[in-house]
């Protein structure tokens, strides 16, 4: 099994619309992905927690642990690193992650798919 | 039947805990209790029965709970059962039952030699038996021990304590049997030698020998010695005591014990055994911790439910003579198949053994002599992947303590209490925030301590930080820095967080200082910055549930609602398909609304007068009352009048932990105000106010603070008393914790929102001035505002469309979650090896 990432680049929403350190859920292609915006940079994984099965990681507190970008989820409280969507309290446990960039001030996401 | 008259013969650990587990399930005592006991004492710690010696007295090892409804006869041992008539006769009459329970115990077992009979030979059960050894042992110098298990070391340590050489006599090859190997066995003589106890392996004991006094004077052992001693104690076993159910006719094991199925029912439907006595499915289990099992289990019966006894770990650990000794699962590798992963360091005096699957993947058992401090790490492991490399297990607690926190969901962290890591990371998760507060919450680490440790481990693996610190981000507590946002007049986290801190922050730090913050008074908790700080709950100011939906509670302030109001929640509910449920705080809970239906919720419900209930918010939550003076027959003061005066004063008031408080109207006390933050109890002239109460994982009543107050003195002492706690407290600590954790306690509360002994007062009224004046509804300023409405949308690139995941289906005529909750994973049984010595 190989993560591929699929071509297309979906355009999302301007970059104004995500607070700093606040998540919000977007629909792209039939996934729900979670965007998170911090000093940092743009980040994007699954919306869904894979701990307790609701589409809810858009709303964690982000922050960070040890220097990494985190978003704690909200239903239990596991905390995920932003860059690679591995939970840092669980082995083993991760979210999928895409990819995300802005463009002239518009956010843009590109699916990661297992291949 | 859930109700009628039990009686419980045996007043041992096993029988109080079937009390205490009944009281618990049944707080309106619909079953009334007699309690027989043999002892003259109430039920005390046996299994520390040994610390009689290091000066424990009767009061530091008592487990005795007075409950309402449970009368306990003591001195008072039931004679005979007659069931046909339902009742149990002792020496001073009759007690008629419409349920018994057996908890008699065991007694223990004296091999049928000549001699054993003689005086200055005695047993080693009860603190009787250790009060005659120790007065007997006056002026004595030897002593030998029959039996070189469990009990029998403990039974040689104390001889020892007492002054006298000490000799054990075993009958199998090794010390401790039944728990550790030969190799594991010999460590352990080792030690037990080098404290000066003479080990006798692998004899019998033929004959107990008089001296010219007629009491004892020798030991005869099989291979022809013969020990000199002055005084014998006989710890070869123990036998259930069966006497009673036998003369009744009840079955008895093919071992002995009486006969019971995973219920805990005898042959008779009415009678149940607990405990040592019981022999469940034929097997009878010599450790406290199957006992308390069992104890549930009845209790369980009698209110109605179906537990079953769920089998036993026989796991042990113990510091015998000084020497740590543990074994636990299959310590004596008995499946086939398996691996030994042995560790002898004869330098440091230390022996481990791990016995693994046949694909060394899987931990089945293990023996520890010397160092047990893997102990609980492993023993919690049994019957799951090895936490770590089995020679770094073995070698160092470093690596274990860094393990802990891979145990599964699953494993059995308190064996004593069956308590699983599960039931611990709830416990934290509903607040508790150290050891004792583990303790209380789930009773592990209650019984024989060994997974204290592991408690620790448990809660840093948690992230609750047990320093000082808040978490990584700042080195202070919660306390102090509501002192540095105050005094400093810091607005923003990230100002603070420059200033005072490192790093980005969490989802421990930033809940917190956005608490600070909205206790300060700063604007709407939704503004700027602030927004970002809050969980999910204060930033949908609604309640996260299980499947990401959300739960709406308007205030209603004393439990008190208008017709109108009540039938616009009800068209609200039906209109968006809500689930709706009132809650214990005399509101109505509305559940299922997705984050873009909330502000539609809300305009109905603000547009109809209803405000914000921060149901959602560590705030104060509701003030309960009772109808009071105004309808009641015995009411003496309008305790819904005050209720509805204290929610509105308070409400929207930020603080370390919910807030919950209620009004009664007279003594009977209907409101339930002792179970809360702050109540009130109305007399005959005022009130009586009463602090630091909660319902919860570890209820506890709320302690008298100050009595017939007048209506305003009563409220300027809650005003000091929230904004102390307010000001002072831990992060998650509720009033009651808070005034446990203080130097001088509810005394010390009392000097400073009384006589001001810390020069707060004029500040405390001020600040709760401030509190009082700037309030306005959460609810109603999000609405009036686009820039807030625009969080809640489902997806922020179509907001049209609502969340697919979020679906329904109809349980008794309510919508409910879609899937019930996940089961629990996969129910791992305990590893049943290794039992304790029965012998018959
Ligand atoms: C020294 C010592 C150390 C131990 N260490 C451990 C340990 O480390 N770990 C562990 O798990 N277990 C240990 N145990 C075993 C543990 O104490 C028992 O498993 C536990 O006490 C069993 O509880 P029980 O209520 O069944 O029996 P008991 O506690 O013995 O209580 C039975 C009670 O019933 C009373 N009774 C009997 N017949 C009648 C009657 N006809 N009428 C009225 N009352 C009656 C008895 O007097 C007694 O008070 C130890 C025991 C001893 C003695």
């Amino acid at each position: 099994m190989s993560t591929t990432t699929t071509l297309r680049w979906h355009t999302v929403c301007p970059l104004h619309r995500l607070d700093p350190d606040r998540g919000v859920a977007a629909l792209v292609d039939g996934v729900q992905v979670a965007l998170f915006r911090t000093v940092d940079g743009l980040y994007a994984i699954d919306n869904r927690d894979p701990v307790g099965g609701a589409y809810v990681l858009s709303r964690g507190i982000v922050g960070s642990r040890a220097g990494v970008p985190t978003v704690a989820s909200p239903l239990h409280k596991q905390v995920y690193d932003l860059r690679t969507g591995d939970c840092l309290d669980l082995p083993g446990i991760s979210v999928p992650r895409h990819e995300v960039r802005c463009r002239d001030g518009m956010v843009e996401v590109r699916l990661r798919q297992e291949g | 039947m859930t109700g009628g008259r039990v009686v419980v013969i045996g007043n041992g650990m096993v029988g109080q805990r079937f009390v205490d587990a009944l009281r618990d399930r049944d707080p309106q005592a619909r079953w009334r209790v007699t309690v027989l006991a043999e002892e003259t004492r109430p039920a005390y710690d046996r299994v520390r029965l040994s610390a009689y010696f290091d000066g424990a007295d009767a009061d530091e090892l008592n487990l005795y709970t007075a409950h309402d409804g449970v009368e306990l006869r003591l001195g008072e041992p039931a004679t005979g059962v007659d069931r046909a008539r339902r009742v149990v006769t002792t020496g001073a009459g009759e007690h008629p039952y419409d349920v018994l329970v057996l908890a008699t115990g065991s007694s223990p077992f004296v091999p049928p030699v000549d001699g054993a009979g003689l005086p200055g030979v005695f047993v080693y059960r009860t603190l009787d038996d250790l009060a005659s050894i120790s007065e007997y042992a006056q002026g004595r110098r030897a002593g030998a021990v029959i039996g070189g298990g469990l009990l029998g070391l403990e039974a040689a340590n104390a001889l020892r304590l007492l002054g006298l050489g000490t000799s054990v006599v075993e009958f199998a090859p090794r010390l401790m049997p039944a728990q550790v190997d030969t190799a594991g066995g010999a460590m352990l003589r080792r030690y037990v030698a080098e404290l000066g106890v003479a080990c006798h392996l692998g004899v019998a004991t033929t004959a107990l020998r008089a001296g010219p006094d007629g009491s004892v004077a020798a030991l005869e052992l099989a291979d022809g010695t013969v020990l000199d001693t002055d005084l014998v104690v006989v710890a070869a076993g123990i036998r259930p005591r069966d006497e009673l159910a036998r003369a009744a006719g009840l079955e008895l094991g093919p071992r002995g014990g009486v006969l019971v199925d995973t219920a805990c029912r005898t042959t008779d439907e009415r009678i149940y055994a607990v405990g040592e006595c019981a022999a469940v499915d034929g097997t009878c289990y010599g450790l406290v911790a199957p006992g308390y099992a069992m104890a549930e289990v009845v209790a369980d019966r009698l209110v109605g439910g179906a537990a079953t006894f769920p089998g036993a770990d026989t796991a042990t650990k113990l510091k015998l003579l000084g020497v740590d000794v543990a074994s636990f699962g299959d310590a004596h590798g008995a499946t086939p198949g398996c691996l030994d992963v042995t560790w002898t360091d004869p330098a440091a005096r230390v022996y481990a053994k791990l016995v693994l699957s046949d694909d060394a993947r899987t931990l089945l058992g293990g023996v520890l002599v010397g160092d047990a401090a893997a102990y609980p790490t492993l023993r919690a492991s049994v019957g799951g992947p090895l936490p770590a490399a089995p020679l770094a297990l073995l070698a160092g607690d470093d690596a274990v303590g860094a393990s802990v926190g891979a145990l599964p969901a699953t494993a059995q962290v308190c064996s004593c209490n069956a308590v699983t890591r599960a039931d611990i990371d709830t416990a934290i998760a509903g607040g508790c925030a150290d050891v004792p507060a583990l303790k209380a919450c789930t009773r592990a680490g209650t019984s024989c301590g060994s997974c204290v440790p592991m408690l620790k481990q448990l809660l840093d693996a948690a992230g609750v930080t047990q320093s000082p610190a808040l978490c990584e981000h700042f080195d202070v507590n919660r306390q102090e820095l509501f002192d540095i946002v105050r005094v400093r007049d810091i607005r923003t986290f990230s100002r603070l967080i420059a200033e005072h801190g490192r790093g980005r922050g969490c989802d421990i730090c930033k809940p917190v200082v956005a608490s600070i913050l909205a206790s300060l008074g700063n604007g709407h908790i939704l503004d700027g910055e602030q927004a970002s700080l809050q969980d999910t709950n204060d930033h949908f100011l609604a309640n996260l549930q299980r499947d990401g939906s959300y739960s709406v509670v308007p205030r209603i302030p004393g439990g008190e609602i208008t017709p109108e109001k009540l039938i616009i929640i009800g068209e609200v509910a039906r209109d968006f398909n809500l689930y709706t449920k009132i809650t214990g705080g005399q509101r109505i809970d509305l559940f299922g609304a997705r984050v873009e239906q909330l502000p539609q919720i809300w305009r109905r419900l603000v547009d109809a007068g209803f405000e914000s209930g921060h149901a959602y918010g560590k705030a104060l939550r509701t003030v309960k009352s009772c109808v009071g003076s105004t309808w009641c027959r015995y009411g003496v003061q309008d305790s819904v009048g005050l209720a509805i005066a204290l929610e509105l004063r308070y409400r929207g008031l930020r603080a370390p932990h919910k807030i919950k408080s209620a009004v009664s109207g007279c003594a009977r006390e209907c409101a339930e105000a002792r179970s809360k933050d702050f109540g009130v109890i109305a007399t005959e002239t005022g009130w009586n106010l009463y602090l630091g109460g909660n319902g919860g994982f570890r209820p506890r009543h709320a302690d008298l603070f100050a009595t017939d107050l007048s209506t305003e003195a009563l409220i300027t002492l809650i005003d000091r008393f929230l904004m102390y706690y307010v000001r002072t407290a831990d992060r998650l600590q509720r009033t009651a914790a808070w005034i446990e954790a203080m130097d001088g306690g509810l005394d010390h509360l009392r000097s400073v929102i009384v006589d001001d002994s810390l020069g707060l007062c004029a500040e405390l009224d001020a600040a709760m001035a401030r509190h009082v004046t700037g309030y306005s509804d959460e609810w109603r300023d999000v609405l009036d505002d686009p820039e807030r409405l625009r969080r809640f949308t489902s997806f922020v690139n179509a907001p049209d469309v609502p969340d697919p995941s979020i679906t329904f289906v109809t349980e008794r005529g309510q919508p409910v979650p879609v899937g019930g909750r996940s089961p629990s994973p996969d129910g791992r049984q305990p590893v049943t090896l290794g039992l304790p010595e029965v012998r018959r």
